[in-house]
């Protein structure tokens, strides 16, 4: 297979960057208002929910982007998690999938037939039906899903309706973009992919689930535009928070390759977007720039009361997931984010 | 000097590409770097500021940039002064609550009080007190301790309170004395220190 042309460097790191993106979005026309439409590209979220009866809500959502890893059926697992990732972070339900597919006619069709399975797979995991597709030829490789879920719109998680006092709860390792690309340059440890990989083909559905006991009152999944990115939407200019960044989770490794400045253009397009929002307190060169590193199929962040934050941190982690508390929304103030 | 080519490459190997030359180099020269984006320029000059280097980047044209590098004197002098540092170990004080001991707080509280007192009447004053969670109470507005914590920072004793802390707290417009510190601060400081010392 051609290496060279399959990997170039894909993931979230190929996401456009959030402050390029929403110039264009807001001269966007906007067509007639419709009640049934509850989550929307207004409120900044990334899947479109609509109310069909009292009920029952669709969610709609895709993701598609070029490859991060050089084994096409690990590629085709992460592209799939990613795309599921969004149904999962509105606490709802997958029930049927698309392909999305861009190759090249030239290439050897059974490196497709292996990302394909690899995604299959992860959608027979997440209990939804991959029903078909559409496919392109391309020059380059990109795979993803398009993803239908439903969920009782009593119970949906909104990404911008977190509350003052809530504590915030993160339920992967960052640092898979900084490991992903650390491997590119040949300088990461097998035993960091490892971990990057095993962290990004992860379902968010077993998060979601758990959360379903618990009244979060905010969710988000943390992808392209890293975790300070993903917070500054949380946020929406209504509220600050305070993260301590000893207790986020990361991956070990990646601080060492951040250290050895093996860093992304997209992180550095994030730090662009965001750092304007940031206060940081004296923090190491390394931690700074874990926060900014665009995830390619990231966890959920949660915003939950503070009295049971504990109870659902502990809960994610008896169930195998790496979470934390990592810090608190707190009343709007003159930064949006301190991070210590 | 050496130039390196970095144009149509990717982050992070414009980075890499600097990074390897400058090994080159063995310790003092100029690396020019020229790459295609702008973001490169940002991400190289991360770099340079972060190891210390002398860096001046300039725009040739739209898809054209100069990225140059000067490793030389100041940047072992910087290598120097770290180990200095690392060497200076007193005794550090750390409070962590408002409180001294467990059981009663009423009595807790007293007892902390006349802690930081018989602290300034120390012949050898601690070379830094640190004050974290409940401690953090301690250097801010409506502190009983004030007076003796004034009197302590006036007498060289470095004052550092936790900021998280008085964020946590709601007290971050209220801290009376000394400086704001972080984690990294302060797992610094206690591993440095020769003797820790805790009520």
């Amino acid at each position: 297979m051609s290496d060279i042309v399959f990997c170039k460097g894909g993931g979230c790191t190929a996401k456009l960057g959030a402050g390029v993106l929403s110039k264009v979005l807001e001269k966007l026309p906007r067509g007639e208002y419709d009640a049934n439409l509850m989550v929307g590209y207004d409120s900044r979220d990334d899947a479109a929910v609509y109310k069909i009866t009292e009920d029952i809500a669709v969610v709609q959502t895709l993701d598609f982007f070029p490859p991060m890893v050089e084994d096409p059926y690990t590629f085709g697992k992460i592209a799939a998690a990613n795309a599921l990732s969004d149904i999962y972070a509105m606490g709802a339900d997958v029930i049927t999938a698309l392909n999305i597919v861009c190759f090249p006619e030239k290439m050897d069709m059974n490196i497709l037939g292996r990302i394909m399975q690899g995604g299959a797979e992860k959608v027979i995991e997440a209990g939804g039906i991959l029903a078909g597709g559409h496919s392109i030829n391309d020059s380059d490789v990109k795979y993803g899903l398009s993803v239908n879920g439903i969920v009782s719109p009593k119970r949906i998680l909104a990404n911008n309706t977190a509350k003052q006092g809530d504590v915030l709860i993160l339920t992967k390792k960052l640092g898979v973009g900084i490991v992903c690309t650390a491997s590119r340059a040949g300088e990461a440890s097998q035993d960091a992919m490892d971990e990057a990989v095993a962290s990004m083909t992860a379902l968010n559905k077993y998060a979601s689930e758990i959360c379903r006991k618990y009244n979060v009152n905010a969710c988000t999944d943390v992808t392209g535009f890293g975790l300070m990115g993903h917070l500054h939407e949380m946020l929406s200019g209504r509220l600050s928070a305070h993260i301590i960044s000893g207790s986020v989770p990361v991956i070990r490794r990646a601080l060492d390759y951040a250290d050895e400045f093996l860093l992304t253009a997209a992180a550095q397009r994030n730090r662009n977007f965001t750092e304007q929002y940031i206060e940081f307190n004296n923090i190491p060169f390394a931690v700074e720039e874990i926060l900014f590193d665009p995830q390619t199929s990231g966890g959920l962040l949660i915003s939950i009361g503070a009295d049971e934050g504990e109870g659902l941190a502990e809960e994610l982690r008896s169930a195998g997931m790496p979470a934390s508390i990592i810090g608190e929304i707190t009343a709007k103030d003159k930064n949006e984010i301190y991070v210590s | 000097m050496i130039k390196i080519d970095a144009v149509g490459d990717v982050c992070p190997i414009p980075v890499v590409k600097t990074k390897n030359a400058i090994k080159e180099l063995k310790g003092s020269g100029t690396v020019e770097t020229l790459v295609d984006n702008e973001i490169a320029v940002q991400n190289l000059t991360k770099m340079a500021n972060q190891k210390g280097y002398k860096v001046k980047s300039k725009k040739i044209s739209d898809e054209l940039y100069s990225v140059i590098m000067t490793v030389g004197e100041e940047q072992t002098e910087k290598e120097e002064q770290a180990p200095a540092a690392a060497e200076s170990g007193g005794s550090i004080a750390v409070i962590s609550s408002g409180f001294m001991g467990s059981g009663d707080d009423t009595l807790g509280a007293m007892l902390m009080k006349s802690f930081i007192f018989a602290l300034t009447q120390q012949e050898s004053l601690p070379e830094a007190v640190l004050f974290y969670n409940g401690g953090a109470k301690l250097t801010c507005e409506g502190s009983a301790s004030l007076e003796d914590i004034s009197y302590l920072a006036e007498h060289g004793v470095e004052i550092l309170t936790c900021g998280t802390c008085l964020k946590h707290y709601g007290l971050s417009e209220k801290l009376k004395i000394g400086g704001v510190t972080n984690m990294y601060e302060i797992v610094e400081r206690m591993s440095r220190a020769a003797r820790i010392i805790k009520p």
